[in-house]
């Protein structure tokens, strides 16, 4: 268990510095997307969701389920393609 | 994780793709011409992820799976595709909150399925669900007061009453003893409900108080918390692709909401803590004296038609006018005339960093007219005519001298030093930090009342005719 929770922690930290480094240089023109893309990506709580879904049981947690499915999934679809429909926007445009 | 599940290799091993896809998606998103791809592949990882999930094995019954899915898929497409790009804010809030209760209801239920199986919780695990059901009920509560607040359901102004922080604290005392309760002393699910129900408290506690010009930098701050959320939430399932995405998110979000709070001139804690406009706001309300000028269509279209070079300082009432594709028909019927156009925009513009670039895009304004404000303050000298189209804040002096202004020490737009000014404004009202604009009455400077739309519209047609 201790070493399964430090390998999980030295994981952690580790794409800490990660996030950190991997956008530190962008304009200002891409803060907007950047964030909606961001928070698409923490739609990966789907993943979570499903499998605390699949195993399910009792009305209680039926409810919880489908609550936390439906949540995840909003997040998930509607972040991406909020996110797609701003950045389609940038394509080089023809000069006028 | 209730029953401890070792993960087939190659579900670890797609995990890792996923996690790789995510750190490309990023760091391409940081750069303009493959930031769309930067996404799409960020959207294949995650769907590398949910399959790898779904073919796992550990998913016993999809019925809730169906249910949930179709609705949330509905509703965020829908959400996504109708949604005025004016409005991105608040509907990257309403995202945002879905997923930090998502993490939440993911804890909660990880903490019901253990008891239910007669397991108790190790504490490592204790600590992540109550850390995750308190930063994901957090996030949600303050997300959805975040989007009434840009959405105007509630009023943008700081809420606050007599009191208030002792609230606060109260409510965050209690959050750690009931967090201590489940952790240290086996407190059962009594314990987890008040934990989440504290929390979301608190989320509208944090929030209620803050303006809504800040709005975005809580929005992103709100982001990065999600994003921890699921990386604990990583942690109560035994899950690394959670917590290596939501660590990613969590620390990504955190650098942005430091550039956004950089670009406004103001700390984070200044932000969360002083609440813009609850105190100074009112104060500095008074008029700086003196009148501001009138002036009409056809006196602005001369001065725009024989001028050298024009700066467009597009605000937010542009975007709520829908007046960017017209003003862009503006510039055009100007450059046709040999006048130079050019876009200065404020880090802030709009309603989020970059959000007037998005605005602008869409009406197919070609990014090479588009200058930062470091870029172009230096040109405003032998700039013969501003036109400051529903902006207010972002050019406001008063940011620069009146020391008890809530913008002071903003960094704006030097408007003041090019040879004229004209505004286009529907009413002499402050803008959105409620402070009002020396600008008004300055001598260089026009006031051109009305719809910014109406008022763009008339000067194509004025100019043409000039």
């Amino acid at each position: 268990m201790a070493t399964h929770l430090l390998s999980e922690l030295t994981v952690f930290v580790l794409a800490v510095f990660v996030g950190f480094e991997v956008i530190s240089k962008v304009p200002t023109l891409l803060h907007t997307p950047l964030m909606s893309g961001t928070n698409a990506i923490h739609g990966i709580v789907l993943v979570g969701a499903l499998l605390v879904a699949g195993v399910a049981h009792g009305p209680l947690e039926h409810v919880l389920a489908i609550g936390a499915v439906t949540l995840a999934t909003v997040n998930v679809v509607g972040g991406f393609l909020v996110t797609d429909r701003m950045l389609e926007m940038f394509k080089k445009k023809p000069q006028a | 994780m209730s029953e401890t599940i070792a993960a087939a290799p190659w579900i670890t091993l797609t995990y890792l793709v996923t996690g790789i896809c995510f750190i490309l998606g990023l760091k391409w998103l940081s750069s303009p011409s493959r930031a769309r791809q930067g996404n799409q592949i960020a959207a294949v990882g995650m769907v590398l992820a949910l399959a790898a999930t779904v073919l796992s094995g550990a998913i016993h019954s999809i019925g809730d799976i169906v249910i949930g899915v179709v609705i949330g898929a509905v509703l965020g497409a829908v959400g996504a595709r109708r949604v005025k790009m004016t409005a991105i804010p608040q509907m990257v809030a309403i995202f945002n909150g879905a997923g930090g209760g998502a993490a939440a209801l993911i804890s909660m239920m990880d903490f019901l399925q253990t008891e239910r199986n007669g397991n108790v919780l190790t504490p490592d695990v204790s600590v992540a669900v109550a850390l995750s059901a308190v930063i994901g009920s957090v996030s949600f509560a303050g997300s959805i007061i975040a989007f009434a607040k840009l959405q105007e359901i509630l009023s943008g102004r700081p809420v606050a009453f007599p009191g208030m922080r002792i609230v606060s604290a109260l409510v965050l005392l209690f959050i750690v003893v009931m967090a201590v309760a489940i952790i240290a002393f086996g407190g059962g699910e009594g314990a987890l409900y008040a934990l989440v129900a504290a929390a979301l408290a608190l989320g509208l506690l944090i929030v209620l108080p803050i303006g809504g010009a800040d709005m975005p930098v809580v929005i992103s701050l709100l982001n990065s918390f999600t994003g921890l959320a699921a990386a604990f939430t990583g942690f109560v399932l035994g899950n690394d692709v959670l917590i290596i995405s939501g660590a990613l998110v969590g620390a990504s979000g955190a650098l942005l909401t430091h550039l956004m709070s950089k670009a406004m001139n103001r700390s984070l804690l200044n932000v969360l803590f002083a609440g813009v406009g609850a105190g100074g706001g009112e104060a500095s309300a008074s008029s700086p004296g003196g009148t501001a000028r009138s002036t009409t269509v056809d006196d602005v279209a001369t001065m725009l038609a024989y001028a050298g070079q024009v700066v467009v300082v597009p605000g937010y009432g542009l975007a709520v006018a829908q007046a960017q594709h017209n003003v862009r028909e503006l510039a055009d019927a100007l450059e046709k005339r040999g006048v130079t156009v050019k876009y200065a925009i404020h880090p802030v513009a709009g309603r989020m960093p970059g959000h007037m670039n998005v605005l602008l895009a869409e009406a197919n304004v070609p990014y090479t007219q588009l200058f930062e404000m470091e870029q172009i303050n230096p040109e405003f000298p032998r700039t013969d005519v501003v036109l400051v189209i529903g902006a207010n804040d972002v050019v406001n002096p008063a940011a620069r001298t009146v020391r008890d202004s809530p913008i002071y020490g903003m960094p704006i737009l030097d408007v003041d030093k090019a040879k004229s000014i004209v505004v286009l404004k529907r009413s002499m009202r402050s803008g959105f930090a409620g402070v009002d604009n020396p600008i008004f009455y300055d001598s260089k400077c026009s006031m051109l009342f009305g719809d910014a739309k109406d008022s763009v519209v008339k000067l194509i047609g004025a100019v043409s005719k000039v």
